[in-house]
């Protein structure tokens, strides 16, 4: 292809990725973001170029400063603050990402059937759907937080599992987080339904579930990216906020928030502690929503005719 | 008007009676129950002893048997006794109430004080530097982890400056004066005010600037008004319909934060109350906790609903009246 084409030959794809570099807040989100979870996922690698044990307690080394041997100090009990906030971001990532597709399939599925469908079906969902919204969340979230797995009859081997706080919060944050998406879908598809190529393709004879998977959906796609890449964010929120209350991920398994459990003590004795986990999770909360809002402008054509750009 | 108000509180009612079902369920499910408590406090109680005592206090019963007794008793503005506070339930929760209401009133108007007009600024402007600093600012307002700011605040304000206490309330003697009751307050209204700043702004910004495109906007500047008359004459009635609707939806989202607030600094509010109350098996007292907190948020939705129809000329009841 030659290049006096390239411009009009550009696909659907390029254009919306040459929309998104000209935002340049969400460009850097995107790449501290992309550095944040390369740190996390080499935090192995790290702890053995260190030479130090992440787990290993040492009393005597309590509050110690910054030093050659531990770049950002230790904690209460001697850990090494870097290796813990590493560790920390592995979890706090993995429930941020894993709750919000939960999130997304759940609002998706909702959303589309009831959009579709409509009449009773409609009228039902978006009842439960405004129910959930008018709930006090976080009240509610720190009962569910609370509950007593073997009294909900789960199995004794998976309530000893070392990382059944890890799939409750994913599973109570993708109770009560889906409810955006579904809206978002809900009205987008009303609008997606009565276009004419939806009619073309079911006077072709295509049943309902083939229209709303291979016509709808793909249709869809820009919404759900964009309410799902804002609400990793308020996932990640959520995460912090139940951990830092002792109700979400438990430790020793450590995550941003649950670092900064008793934070209001330590602080006197060494103000790092109760830095450096918040700046991290503020940090990739912010970058997530940077990246959002620059995919919004990318995706919506509309919105970029405004900026006149 | 009437109809649509009486069909609303109606729907709201029904709402809270089934949330109370789930709720009670919920806390059901909570580890132990009140036998064990005593079981605990008491090493020599034997296991006939607590069959009994289960039975006298019901808690032998199905389930649904002991939610309707406890519904009947709460009808009758019976709660039952905290078992924290070693007081009837009501008794321990008006005070709290109170004090996160204050807390509530002073931190939204402060957050609407200062969002208001900085969205409006912004909108005015949009694209311009100022524009992209206040949605910088917005968004890191947004971003923050609330119970983080609450922290920072403490070790700006407590920690290293010493001007402020780190959490608590003044000693309820009467006679502590006036600043020391409010030197306690600061922090945690700052705290909740910063974290709502954000999103009021937000919201404020992008209605105005959906207004500033209306038709009778470019009527108004053609026939030569200021451009403040424009905007604060003209548009503003219009772009604060959705921003109102949106500030009594969020009340839900006000009372979520003011637990945390309320938590980080040890202020003796509603949202510490429930805490406290389901990490201490407080029973009673999360039960009826947690239902006001669903209440305010429901009442929420009900002034947004009235405020969305009785702003808006243009919605009727009627249609609001599915």
């Amino acid at each position: 292809m030659s290049t006096a084409h390239s411009q009009i030959t550009e696909t659907p794809t390029q254009i919306v990725f040459n929309r998104f570099l000209r935002h340049r807040l969400a460009v850097i989100s995107a790449a501290i973001l992309g550095l944040l979870v390369l740190l996390a996922l080499a935090a192995p690698l790290i702890e053995a170029a260190l030479g130090i044990d992440a787990d290993a307690v040492n009393l005597f080394g309590r509050y110690a400063p910054a030093s050659a041997e531990h770049l950002l100090g230790t904690d209460e009990l001697g850990r090494d603050v870097l290796l813990r906030l590493l560790y920390g971001g592995r979890v706090s990532l993995f429930v941020g990402l894993t709750a919000t597709i939960t999130v997304a399939i759940i609002g998706t599925t909702i959303g589309l059937l009831s959009g579709y469908i409509g009449g009773r079906v409609d009228a039902l969902f978006m009842r439960i759907t405004d129910g959930v919204i008018s709930l006090p969340v976080l009240p509610l979230l720190i009962v569910l937080a609370a509950v007593d797995l073997g009294k909900v009859g789960l199995p004794e081997s998976m309530i000893g599992s070392e990382n059944v706080s890890l799939y409750r919060i994913i599973a109570i944050v993708a109770l009560v987080g889906w409810t955006t998406v579904a809206r978002l879908v809900r009205a987008t598809t009303l609008g997606l339904k009565t276009r004419p190529f939806i009619l073309a393709a079911r006077a072709q004879g295509a049943g309902s579930i083939r229209i709303m998977l291979r016509h709808i959906l793909p249709n869809l796609a820009s919404t759900i990216i964009v309410a799902t890449t804002l609400s990793v964010g308020n996932v990640i929120l959520l995460e912090s906020v139940l951990s830092f209350l002792g109700l979400g991920i438990q430790p020793p398994l450590p995550s941003w928030g649950n670092l900064l459990t008793g934070a209001q003590e330590t602080i006197w004795a060494s103000p790092g502690l109760a830095f450096y986990p918040g700046l991290l999770i503020f940090v990739t909360v912010i970058a997530f929503n940077f990246i959002g809002d620059g995919l919004q402008d990318a995706l919506d054509p509309r919105a970029q005719d405004r900026r006149g750009g | 008007m009437l109809s649509f108000l009486a069909r609303r509180s109606l729907h709201s009612l029904i709402v809270l009676f089934v949330m109370s079902f789930i709720i009670y369920v919920l806390i059901g499910l909570m580890p132990g129950d009140p036998v064990d408590l005593m079981i605990s406090a008491d090493p020599d109680i034997t296991s006939e002893d607590a069959i009994r005592l289960r039975a006298i206090y019901g808690l032998d019963q199905p389930l649904w048997s002991r939610y309707l007794h406890w519904l009947g008793a709460a009808l009758t503005r019976d709660f039952g006794y905290s078992r924290l506070y070693a007081q009837p339930v009501w008794d321990a929760i008006i005070p709290a109430l109170g004090n996160t209401l204050g807390l509530l009133i002073s931190s939204l108007t402060l957050a609407l004080v200062i969002a208001l007009p900085a969205g409006i600024f912004a909108a005015t402007r949009p694209y311009s530097l100022s524009d992209y600093g206040i949605n910088l600012a917005a968004f890191a307002g947004l971003s923050i982890p609330p119970f983080w700011l609450g922290i920072l605040l403490i070790l700006l304000f407590a920690v290293t400056l010493g001007w402020l206490p780190a959490g608590g309330t003044a000693d309820a003697g009467g006679a502590t004066a006036l600043w020391e009751r409010l030197q306690y307050l600061i922090l945690p209204i700052a705290s909740l005010t910063i974290a709502g700043v954000g999103g009021h702004t937000r919201y404020m910004r992008a209605s105005m600037i959906e207004t500033l495109r209306q038709d009778y906007i470019r009527t108004a500047r053609a026939k030569g008004l200021s451009e403040s008359r424009v905007v604060l004459g003209h548009a503003l009635r219009n772009a604060m319909i959705p921003v109102v609707t949106v500030i009594a939806l969020d009340l839900g989202v006000l009372f979520s934060g003011a637990l945390i607030t309320e938590t980080v600094f040890a202020y003796p509010g509603m949202g510490k109350l429930i805490f406290d109350a389901i990490m201490g098996n407080d029973y009673n007292l999360a039960l009826v906790g947690l239902l006001l907190a669903t209440a305010l948020t429901l009442i929420g939705n009900l002034l947004a609903d009235i405020a969305y129809a009785s702003l808006d000329p243009r919605i009727s009841y009627a249609e609001l009246d599915r």
